[in-house]
């Protein structure tokens, strides 16, 4: 599975926002901790707020606060907000039944995949994803 | 509310407490089943075997099963669980997780170090709680196909 750039930036942002939801972050304080662009952040955040997951604070000392749900949002809702996680089997029309029902039985199993790949993003909430990243840096800090 | 909540092995008088719980989600109504279970992990003690109830002011409100089940297709001693359930009302209190934290106790201390189970992928709710105490996908995978025209 390869995300979109689009999908991976917003799991960034909203992740880092859900961290501590008090907190406001501007794009640009978000794209620095990633190591990503700001200005295709600034978009991504821009879907974020039409969704309701974030919302944009203005004026001085500005910037973006998580405002969804934390135990109830899931990676995959997430990034729906961006693509559909369908496999593209890009075949052409086929000439004949052979080549017909080989397509069908590829796309057959690229529905399997995408099914596995939903059951694992939509089961895990921004609550477990950062409860495990905030596992990790501790087990981090003491290796 | 979770200082009041007492997780307790399951006694013969749970019975209709359980299969109650059971049948709160989509579960099919399966009495036998659950005579079997009680059978098999209540009335006899059953060693490798647990079955926990969780308990506020004397009314059961969850229960857990599981056992340690060794070497099925090649698996070295792990712990399963398999049977899971939470009155709807008792949810998103941390009943699940004080339940599912003693069963895994309870299976380290019979030596097992891995707990391991099998959710409907439909099942959302109960494949996040599972993620959220931390389980991921394993080594094991489910395949399954209708035999009724092979």
């Amino acid at each position: 599975m390869k995300l979109h750039k689009a999908s991976l930036f917003a799991l960034y942002a909203v992740l880092e926002l859900a961290s501590d939801p008090e907190r406001q972050l501007s794009a640009t304080d978000i794209a620095d901790s990633y190591g990503i662009s700001t200005h295709h952040l600034a978009k991504v955040l821009r879907t974020l707020v039409r969704s309701g997951l974030v919302q944009a604070v203005r004026g001085a000392g500005g910037g973006y606060r998580f405002t969804g749900v934390t135990n109830r949002t899931t990676l995959l809702d997430v990034i729906e907000l961006f693509e559909t996680l369908d496999a593209e089997l890009d075949a052409p029309s086929p000439k004949g039944q052979a080549g017909e029902a080989v397509i069908e039985e590829l796309q057959s199993i690229a529905r399997e995949i995408d099914d596995l790949t939903k059951a694992v993003l939509d089961t895990i909430t921004l609550e477990t994803a950062l409860s495990s990243s905030r596992l990790r840096t501790r087990l981090a800090g003491q290796a | 509310m979770t200082t009041q909540l007492t997780i307790r092995n399951a006694l013969p008088s749970d019975f209709d407490a359980v299969v109650a719980l059971d049948l709160v989600g989509d579960s099919d109504d399966k009495p036998a089943y659950w005579r079997g279970i009680f059978d098999r992990y209540v009335t006899t003690d059953q060693t490798g075997g647990f079955f926990l109830v969780a308990e506020i002011s004397g009314e059961v409100i969850g229960f857990i099963v599981g056992e340690v089940r060794a070497w099925e297709f090649g698996s070295p001693p792990c712990g399963w669980v398999f049977a899971l359930s939470v009155a709807p009302k008792s949810r998103e209190m941390g009943v699940g997780e004080l339940m599912f934290k003693e069963i895994c106790r309870y299976l380290k201390q019979a030596g097992v170090t891995t707990v391991r189970t099998m959710v409907d992928r439909k099942n959302k709710l109960t494949l996040s709680f599972f993620r959220s105490q931390g389980l991921r996908t394993g080594r094991y995978i489910e395949l399954e196909k209708p035999i009724d025209n092979s």
